[in-house]
């Protein structure tokens, strides 16, 4: 195999890692002005993805440096034309992390509602813009050589011409509304999983309301996005057995099965996801001007010495990542309940809360 | 202003901003794991205290440190694209390898720190801070090996048909001398200030006579940190200079303002007007050290900025005739100097700690006391020069000799769209500065925890139940 299609197949895994992990982060912080009644229940939700969130997040961090290391004219093109759109995405994660950390820091009630909608803004913001995004690379967007430069380097370099809000059109927003409702359907799964008692029951309405919408989006942006696809002849069925593997996760909810529910829900994020990039290769941007000017795996790519390096260190390195990412979860495998929650601790008590717990 | 300046003070407005966080990271997470190892080993609850103490406010200064950082890793392309395109074969490489073999590792295992007091074994527990602190150091030599490349490009070759930059050794660029000492330099920058951070709090806690015995083992081991780092800061400073005279001696000439080349160069400490041009009064000169700084005599040659200028237009004829190749020399001046001077007081100011808490003193002065709080604040600009002075001294180069900071900006980006995040980048940063001193200040003052527990892990299995809860 071509090590560009390689480099495709692995950008293609770190986005789903990525929104496999973040997506159900994201999910929690949607989910918690809706279902974190108190604020007992805010902090099981914040809890629950508490010890994971920061690495998970790392998964972004990594799909961008890979991009920019194997496809630095994709890097280039994307992040420079997409501007707006990632502003907004940062100022999400930016508010996101530090609310999570800073939240419990202040013994105030406004302290902490403000810091509760510093994450849903965080999480609603790149939740919804990620799909956006996808939506626009691989449906196509106004991409075009510069005419005229200062600097005849630059001339034929392939750039992005539209701006926000060429990049806000319906099928692209419709994406957007699919990776807003599954990440949150996905967050609601995860808190199925993660906690028990009356946060666990809670979350199951919204697993399913929110799963239900969630399959009408999928299955109508998925089935839109044959038009886009490059061999609907696989896209096509891999998008039915997607819709299929998210009505499996919505009945192991019906069924109380949480586990599985959480795995055919991951499942359908995969799926999704490898629908998109399958139909989209060998493009990794479609230029909606000409299909001449689409970013290819071949012309965006580095050369072949940077590709190898690259894919001896991500073959040594990626599993190790996947071991002790894992052995996180394991070690954090506990459900917590509003019961097992102690009150916020008096400053100079400082963090030990499980003092107090254990007294 | 147009969209490159605009550009360019946003990189460096969000760069010297995340950089504020970033020194007392990297230093700051050894010094808790030493405490905490010092915990185990020795079983003083002084040391657990520390721990969580200043535990605590190195997460408070973590979290800045990650969302400042997702914003360095997307702006080379959403400003920088042209600098992207053309180096984007040689520097994603360091920056995708920073991401999977250091954020992974910080991330997760500070995670597993965090939430794992009573779900880990306490040495296993104790490893993961280990193992954090690993990643954070990794991660700082990523970003300098790729920072390296940018002072001085190596292991490339410049594709003649698309005129990029394409790696052809990515051991140069990972190992090369540049890369190598910046590491050395930066990190035990990083310790002093550090150290700093850690001796200024504790010493500023006994001044105030709260938990006096706890905080001065922290006081003693942030001077001695902030002593030694000192040394090795200065040593690895003197091989920084040393190789800058031969890899970026404009850089050099403009630390000095030396307009001429000379041999015997002065060192100038203090200048009134401005540096090195016409109306220039240096106060205080040091024949000879610049010569020795650069060189390792007093006699060596030294190469002056007009002649640099000249010898840069024959060779990179191909910008013209009119280009200046001469960085902002009162920016490089006053950065060079303010690095070396606020690092030295630092340094000043630990042997006068140590002396003032020797034995059981518990100094009471004022000047003390405002000392310690005024000293978390000198290495951290100090630092923050330095790279001020690192990069402004590298312009108007990005890539030194390869690529102007003109050209490598993103071509089709306007002015209002970088006005947009330049105003909200920095309205943002401003409001998270106030709220993390707001915290710092408040968990300083709540002092040490009292009411630790000494093994977590065995009191949360005795009841089979979680206790600890860091959200």
């Amino acid at each position: 195999m071509e090590l560009t299609t390689v480099w495709f197949i692995l950008i293609a895994v770190l986005w789903i890692g990525y929104f496999i992990l973040d997506g159900f982060d994201l999910g929690v912080g949607v989910l918690l002005p809706f279902l974190g009644k108190d604020d007992l229940r805010r902090r099981v939700m914040i809890n629950t993805i508490g010890p994971v969130w920061d690495g998970n997040e790392v998964w972004l961090l990594t799909a961008g440096g890979a991009t920019f290391a194997a496809f630095p004219l994709w890097y280039a093109t994307m992040f420079s034309g997409f501007y707006l759109a990632l502003f907004l995405v940062l100022f999400g994660l930016i508010l996101r992390g530090v609310a999570f950390e800073y939240r419990g820091k202040r013994d105030s009630a406004t302290w902490r509602k403000r810091w509760d909608a510093a994450i849903f803004i965080g999480s609603v913001l790149p939740a919804l813009l990620f799909g956006v995004a996808f939506g626009n690379v691989v449906s196509g967007t106004p991409i075009e050589p510069l005419a005229t430069s200062g600097q005849p380097d630059l001339a034929g370099q392939l750039n992005y011409t539209g701006n926000l809000f060429t990049l806000l059109n319906p099928f692209s927003l419709l994406m957007g509304l699919m990776t807003l409702t599954v990440f949150t359907a996905h967050g609601a799964i995860y808190l199925r999983l993660k906690t028990s008692g009356e946060m666990r029951d809670a979350a199951k309405g919204a697993a399913l309301k929110m799963g239900l919408v969630a399959a009408v989006i999928a299955v109508a942006s998925l089935l839109w996005y044959q038009a886009y696809s490059e061999r609907v002849a696989v896209t096509l069925p891999l998008a039915l057995v997607t819709a299929v593997a998210w009505l499996l996760a919505l009945f192991m909810v019906v069924k109380g099965r949480d586990g599985w529910a959480f795995i055919f829900s991951s499942g359908t994020i995969l799926l999704a996801v490898t629908t998109l990039f399958v139909g989209l290769f060998p493009n990794v941007m479609v230029s909606s001007t000409d299909a001449a000017y689409n970013l290819t795996v071949t012309n965006a790519s580095s050369q072949s010495y940077t590709l190898t390096v690259m894919t001896i260190v991500a073959v040594i390195f990626t599993p190790i990542v996947l071991i002790y990412q894992g052995w996180t979860f394991w070690v954090f495998r506990k459900r917590i309940s509003t019961s097992m929650i102690p009150p916020q601790p008096e400053v100079g008590r400082a963090d030990d809360r499980f003092a107090g717990a254990a007294s | 202003m147009g969209a490159l300046q605009l550009s360019q003070w946003q990189f460096g407005i969000t760069t010297v901003y995340h950089f504020l966080f970033v020194p007392i990271t990297l230093g700051t997470v050894w010094l808790v794991a030493g405490f905490q190892t010092a915990w185990v080993r020795t079983g003083k609850v002084e040391y657990l205290q520390l721990t969580k103490f200043f535990g605590k406010l190195f997460l408070i200064n973590f979290a800045m440190g990650v969302v400042t950082g997702i914003v360095q890793e997307f702006q080379f392309g959403m400003n920088w694209s042209e600098y992207s395109r053309f180096v984007g074969d040689v520097f994603g490489a360091p920056l995708a390898m920073e991401g999977l073999l250091a954020f992974f590792l910080e991330s997760t295992f500070l995670g597993l720190w965090i939430f794992g007091w009573d779900r880990l074994p306490k040495k296993l527990h104790l490893a993961t801070i280990w193992a954090a602190a690993a990643g954070t150091a990794l991660s700082a030599y990523f970003i300098l090996a790729a920072n390296s490349f940018m002072q001085h490009p190596v292991g490339y070759e410049i594709d003649p048909e698309t005129g990029r930059a394409v790696l052809n050794n990515i051991g140069e660029v990972l190992f090369q001398n540049t890369a190598l000492i910046a590491f050395f330099h930066t990190l035990s920058a990083s310790f002093l200030v550090s150290g700093a951070f850690v001796a200024g709090i504790a010493a500023w806690q006994i001044t105030k006579n709260r938990q006096v015995n706890v905080f001065r083992k922290a006081a003693k081991a942030g001077a001695w940190t902030v002593l030694v780092a000192a040394v090795l800061v200065s040593i690895s400073g003197d091989m920084d200079m040393k190789i800058m005279v031969q890899q970026q001696p404009m850089k050099v000439a403009a630390a000095e303002a030396l307009y001429t080349t000379q041999t015997e160069a002065p060192f100038s400490i203090l200048t009134i007007g401005t540096p090195g041009g016409e109306s220039a009064t240096d106060i205080i000169t040091i024949p000879g050290l610049l010569s020795w700084l650069a060189t390792g005599s007093t006699s060596g040659e030294v190469q002056g900025i007009d002649n640099l200028q000249q010898e840069y237009l024959q060779t990179y004829s191909q910008y013209g005739p009119d280009q200046n190749y001469i960085p902002n020399i009162p920016v490089t001046y006053w950065s060079f100097r303010l690095m070396i001077g606020l690092g030295m007081l630092a340094a000043l100011w630990a042997i006068w700690a140590l002396w003032a808490l020797r034995g059981d003193r518990v100094p009471k002065g004022r000047f003390f006391s405002l000392s310690s709080a005024a000293i978390l604040f000198f290495p951290l600009f100090g630092i923050s020069f330095g790279w001020i002075f690192t990069e402004m001294g590298r312009q108007p180069w990005v890539v030194f000799g390869q690529q102007l900071t003109a050209d490598a900006n993103s071509p089709l980006l306007s002015s209002a769209e970088v006005w947009i995040t330049m105003i909200g980048f920095t309205l943002v940063y401003a409001v998270l500065a106030i709220i993390e001193v707001g915290l710092m200040v408040k968990y300083i003052k709540a002092g040490a925890p009292e009411d630790v527990v000494h093994d977590p892990y065995e009191e949360s299995k005795k009841d089979d139940k979680q206790l600890y809860f860091a959200y």
